[in-house]
C-alpha cells in the first residue's frame, strides 16, 4: 500500500468522518437521550452544553460528503442514489434537531416547546439511524453496472442494514451519555453515567453483532478476518475492543478517574469499529465494485484540494479546539450556560 | 414513460432542486448581509462607545442566530442533492466543481461555524476584542462562502479550462480559468450586493415598523432605520449599474439567455426593441400583446440606435430555455429593482429636509418594501438558472443526461417531504424572526451573555422577559 495521493485521500476523508462521528456523536446521543431527561431544567442545559459548537460538528458531515464528491466523484454518484431514503430522512432529520437549538426557546403557538423537544429527539433518533443503515447497505454491497447504482429500491433495507443502524444509536447515545458525565454533575451525571453503562452494554453487544456478521457478507471479508495466518495481524482490533470494553466498564461502575475518560474510551471504540471497517473495505469504496482507484478523481483535482486540506485542516482543528476552550467546564443547573 | 402525478423523474428532481436551492438561499441572501452588518455595529460600538450601536447589534443578532441556524441546516441537504439527485452530474462535472465545493467547506463553512458560538455566547467569556474578532470572522467566512459556490455556479454558466476524458468526465486543465470564469466576478459582485441590499431593506423594514408603532424616540430604532436608508440610497443605484455590467457580459457569453429575458423571439437586423409588457407563446414563437419602445433593447446593451440582436430563432428549438418564465421573473427583478433606487432617494430627499423620524408613508413603503430583496434575488435567480436550460454544464451537459437513475416516484415522495417539512419548519422559523422583530429594540440592554435566567441559548432572551406585558409565557 504505497501513499499515492488517492490513498492519502481516502485516509483524510476517512479522518473526517471520524472527526465527525467524535464530534457530532455525542451532540445526536444528547438528542437520542432526551425521552430518559424529561425534566426542562435538565433539557435546557443537556442543549446548552452543544449550542455554541453544534454547527461546527455537523460541518464535518458537510467535508465527509463534499470531500467524497471532489476526491471521489463515482463514488458519490454511486452511494447516494443507492441509499436515496436514507440520506433523504437523514438531512429532513438534521433539519429537525439543527432548527430544534434555536426554535425551541422562541416556541409560540402551535408549535410548542414539546414540539421542538420531540424534533430535537426524533431528528438526532432518525438521523442517527440513517447514517448507521447506510453504513450498513454499502458495507453489504451496492450492486453497479457501468457508472451507475443498478441494485434494487429496496436494497438499503435488510436485517443487516438495521441492526447497523440500531448499534449506531445506541452507539451515539453512549457518546452522547459519556459527554454529560464530562459535562454534569450532581444528579443529572449519575443518570448519565447509569445510562453509559447500559449504552455500553448494549454498543459492545453490537459491535460483536456487526462483527460477527461481516465475514459472512462477502467472501473477502471472510478472508480477511479468518483465514489463517491473516487473523494473526487482524485479530488486535477485537483484541483491544476487548480490552477497551473492560476499561470502559470499570470507569463507569466505580466512577473513579477523570470525568473525560468514560468519553475517550468510547471514542476509543468507535476508533477501532473504523478501523475494523478499514479492514473489511480495503482496497474498496464501493465494496464489491468499485475500488479507491477506480473512483478516484484526475490527479489533477486531487493534487489542486490537496494542497488547501493540508494547511487548513490543521487551522480548522486548532480554531475548533479553541471553541471548545473557551466553553469548556462543567455545566450548573439552573445558572444557564453561562 | 416513468411518471409520479404526471411529471417525470427529472422535472420532478428539478423542482426539488429548485424548491430546496430556493429555500436555502433566502438564508444566506440574510445572513451575509447580516453578518457584515452586525460586523459593523460593533465595530462602530467598540470605536464611538455609542450604546445604540449595541443596542441595535443585541436586537438583530438574535434574529441572525435563526437566519443562520436554518442556513446551516438546509445547506446541508444542498451538499448532498448533487449526489442523491444529479449523479451523473456529480460524476462527470465532480472533479472541476468538487474541489471548489471542498474549498468552500474547508475556508467558509468551518470559518462561520467554529466563531459562530464565540460571536452569539462569548462576548463576556473572551472580552470585546476576541468578540470583535469572532464577529469579523463570521461575517468574512460567510463572503467567502458565496465567492466560492458562485464560481462553481459561473463555470457551470460558462465553463472554461477543462478537458473531457474517455469516461465522459470534465477533467480540469488550468485551475486558474476554471475558478475566474468570464461570468464569475459579474455574477459575484451582482449577488453580494444583492445579499447587503437585501438585508438593507429588511432592517429599513423593521427600522419603519418600529418607527410607525410610535417608538421615535427610540434611539436604536431611530438608528437602524437611518443606517438602512444610507445603505439603500448607495447599493440599489450600484445594483442597477452591477446588473446591467452582468447583462452585457451575459450577451458575449450566453446571447440566448439574454434573447429569452428580452423576449426577442425573433432577430433584429436594425435595432431590437425594449419589449416592456407582452405575453410569450412559445409554441408560435412569438409575442402577444407587446408593448415595447423602438431600438431602446440594442441602445441599452451598447450596441447604437441600429445594433443588430440575435433572437431566439437562431437556435433550433429544443435548445430554446423555457422563455415566459425567464420573462417575467426578469421584469420582477429589474422592477424592483428601480422601485428600491426610488425607495433610497426618497429617503435621502427625507433626510435632506430633515424629516428622516417624521415620515409615516416612508416608514410605510419601507415596511411594504421589507421582503423586496429577497423576492428580486429570487426571481434573479430563477432567470439566470433557467436561462441556461436545457444545459446544466452549458453546452456542454444537457439538463435531462444528468440526473439519478431514481424512479419517479421516489424522487416525488422525497420532493412532498420536503414541501411539506420546509413550510412547516422554516415557516415556524420566519414567524419567530417576525415576532423578533416585532417587539421593542431594549435600550442599554445589557450584554447577550450577561442577562440572567436559567433557560438560554444563542444569545435569546426568555420568553418571559421579552413578552412583557403578556399574562403568561407562550408555554
Amino acid at each position: 500500500m504505497a501513499l499515492d495521493l488517492t490513498t492519502a485521500w481516502a485516509l483524510l476523508l476517512a479522518f473526517a468522518v471520524f472527526v465527525y462521528v467524535v464530534l457530532d456523536g455525542f451532540d445526536l446521543g444528547l438528542g437520542i437521550l432526551y425521552p430518559f431527561f424529561p425534566e426542562k431544567q435538565d433539557r435546557d442545559l443537556m442543549m446548552n452544553s452543544v449550542a455554541p459548537v453544534w454547527d461546527g460538528n455537523e460541518t464535518w458531515l458537510v467535508l465527509g460528503g463534499g470531500g467524497l464528491f471532489a476526491a471521489f466523484p463515482l463514488a458519490y454518484a454511486i452511494i447516494l442514489p443507492a441509499t436515496y431514503p436514507l440520506i433523504i430522512a437523514m438531512l429532513l432529520a438534521l433539519v429537525f434537531r439543527g432548527v430544534a437549538f434555536e426554535f425551541r426557546w422562541r416556541s409560540v403557538g402551535m408549535f410548542s416547546r414539546r414540539t421542538w423537544d420531540l424534533a430535537f429527539m426524533g431528528g438526532s433518533t432518525v438521523a442517527a439511524l440513517a447514517q448507521g443503515m447506510t453504513l450498513g447497505t454499502l458495507l453489504q454491497g451496492i450492486t453497479v453496472e457501468g457508472r451507475a447504482y443498478a441494485g434494487g429500491w429496496w436494497d438499503w433495507l435488510t436485517p443487516f442494514t438495521l441492526l447497523c443502524g440500531a448499534s449506531v444509536v445506541v452507539g451515539y447515545a453512549l457518546l452522547g451519555a459519556c459527554w454529560l458525565n464530562l459535562k454534569t454533575e450532581g444528579e443529572i451525571q449519575e443518570r448519565a453515567r447509569w445510562l453509559a453503562r447500559i449504552a455500553g452494554l448494549v454498543t459492545v453487544g453490537g459491535i460483536v453483532a456487526v462483527s460477527a456478521a461481516t465475514p459472512f457478507l462477502e467472501t473477502a471479508y471472510f478472508e480477511r478476518w479468518l483465514v489463517w495466518p491473516g487473523i494473526l495481524e487482524v485479530a488486535i482490533v477485537p483484541v483491544l475492543v476487548a480490552v477497551l470494553t473492560l476499561w470502559l466498564a470499570r470507569a463507569l461502575t466505580f466512577g473513579k478517574g477523570p470525568d473525560w475518560l468514560p468519553l475517550v474510551l468510547a471514542l476509543g471504540l468507535f476508533l477501532l469499529c473504523f478501523a475494523g471497517l478499514g479492514v473489511s473495505m480495503w482496497p474498496y469504496v464501493i465494496p464489491p465494485s468499485v475500488t479507491l482507484q477506480e473512483a478516484a478523481a484526475p490527479e489533477k483535482s486531487q493534487m489542486f484540494m490537496f494542497v488547501g486540506a493540508v494547511v487548513l485542516v490543521p487551522i480548522i482543528l486548532a480554531y475548533t479546539a479553541y471553541a471548545y476552550w473557551v466553553f469548556r467546564g462543567k455545566m450548573k443547573l439552573g445558572e444557564g450556560y453561562h | 414513460m416513468d411518471t409520479f402525478l404526471g411529471l417525470d423523474a427529472t422535472l420532478l428532481a428539478r423542482i426539488q432542486f429548485g424548491f430546496t436551492v430556493s429555500f436555502h438561499f433566502i438564508f444566506p441572501a440574510i445572513s451575509i448581509g447580516l453578518a457584515s452588518y452586525l460586523a459593523v455595529l460593533n465595530g462602530l460600538y467598540l470605536w464611538t462607545k455609542d450604546a445604540a450601536y449595541r443596542d441595535v447589534f443585541n436586537f438583530w443578532v438574535k434574529i441572525f442566530a435563526i437566519a443562520f441556524g436554518m442556513g446551516v441546516v438546509s445547506g446541508i441537504v444542498m451538499s448532498y442533492q448533487f449526489g442523491t439527485n444529479w449523479s451523473v452530474f456529480s460524476d462527470l462535472a465532480g472533479p472541476v466543481v468538487g474541489p471548489l465545493m471542498a474549498y468552500e467547506v474547508l475556508t467558509a463553512f468551518f470559518l462561520e461555524a467554529g466563531f459562530l458560538g464565540i460571536m452569539l455566547f462569548g462576548r463576556e467569556k473572551v472580552g470585546p476584542g476576541l468578540h470583535m474578532f469572532a464577529t469579523a470572522m463570521v461575517a468574512v467566512g460567510t463572503a467567502i462562502s458565496a465567492t466560492w459556490i458562485l464560481s462553481v455556479n459561473s463555470w457551470m454558466q460558462t465553463p472554461q479550462g477543462f478537458g473531457v476524458n474517455a469516461d465522459g468526465q470534465f477533467i480540469p486543465e488550468d485551475w486558474w480559468a476554471i475558478v475566474f470564469t468570464p461570468s464569475f466576478p459579474y455574477r459575484l459582485a451582482h449577488t453580494l450586493t444583492a445579499a447587503y441590499l437585501t438585508t438593507a431593506f429588511i432592517v429599513g423594514g423593521v427600522g419603519g415598523w418600529q418607527l410607525l408603532r410610535g417608538r421615535v424616540h427610540n434611539a436604536a430604532a431611530r438608528r437602524m432605520f437611518s443606517m438602512a436608508m444610507w445603505m439603500i440610497v448607495v447599493t440599489a443605484p450600484l445594483q442597477v449599474m452591477v446588473g446591467h455590467e452582468h447583462g452585457l457580459n451575459t450577451l458575449e457569453h450566453q446571447p440566448v439567455k439574454i434573447a429569452a429575458m428580452e423576449g426577442h423571439f425573433h432577430s433584429h437586423e436594425d435595432g431590437a426593441p425594449l419589449i416592456l409588457f407582452g405575453l410569450p407563446d412559445q409554441e408560435a414563437g412569438e409575442m402577444r400583446y407587446e408593448l415595447s419602445i423602438p431600438h431602446l433593447s440594442s441602445v441599452i446593451f451598447g450596441l447604437g440606435w441600429n445594433g443588430a440582436m440575435e433572437g431566439l430563432d437562431v437556435v433550433p428549438d429544443e435548445e430554446e430555455p423555457p422563455v415566459a418564465v425567464i420573462f417575467w421573473s426578469f421584469r420582477v427583478m429589474v422592477g424592483l429593482g428601480f422601485l428600491m433606487v426610488g425607495a433610497g432617494l426618497w429617503g435621502l430627499v427625507s433626510r435632506w429636509r430633515g424629516n428622516l423620524y417624521a415620515s409615516p408613508w416612508l416608514w410605510r413603503a419601507m415596511v411594504a418594501m421589507g421582503p423586496s430583496g429577497l423576492v428580486a434575488v429570487i426571481a434573479g435567480w430563477i432567470t439566470t438558472e433557467v436561462g441556461r436550460q436545457p444545459y446544466v454544464v452549458y453546452n456542454q451537459l444537457r439538463t435531462a443526461d444528468a440526473v439519478s437513475p431514481l424512479g419517479a416516484s421516489a424522487v416525488g415522495w422525497s420532493l412532498i417531504a420536503f414541501i411539506v417539512i420546509y413550510f412547516a419548519v422554516f415557516g415556524a422559523g420566519v414567524l419567530y424572526i417576525l415576532r423578533l422583530m416585532h417587539r421593542e429594540p431594549d435600550l442599554g440592554e445589557p450584554d447577550v451573555d450577561a442577562e440572567p435566567g436559567p433557560t438560554r441559548a444563542a444569545g435569546i432572551t426568555p420568553q418571559q422577559q421579552f413578552d412583557r406585558g403578556r399574562s403568561a409565557p407562550a408555554e
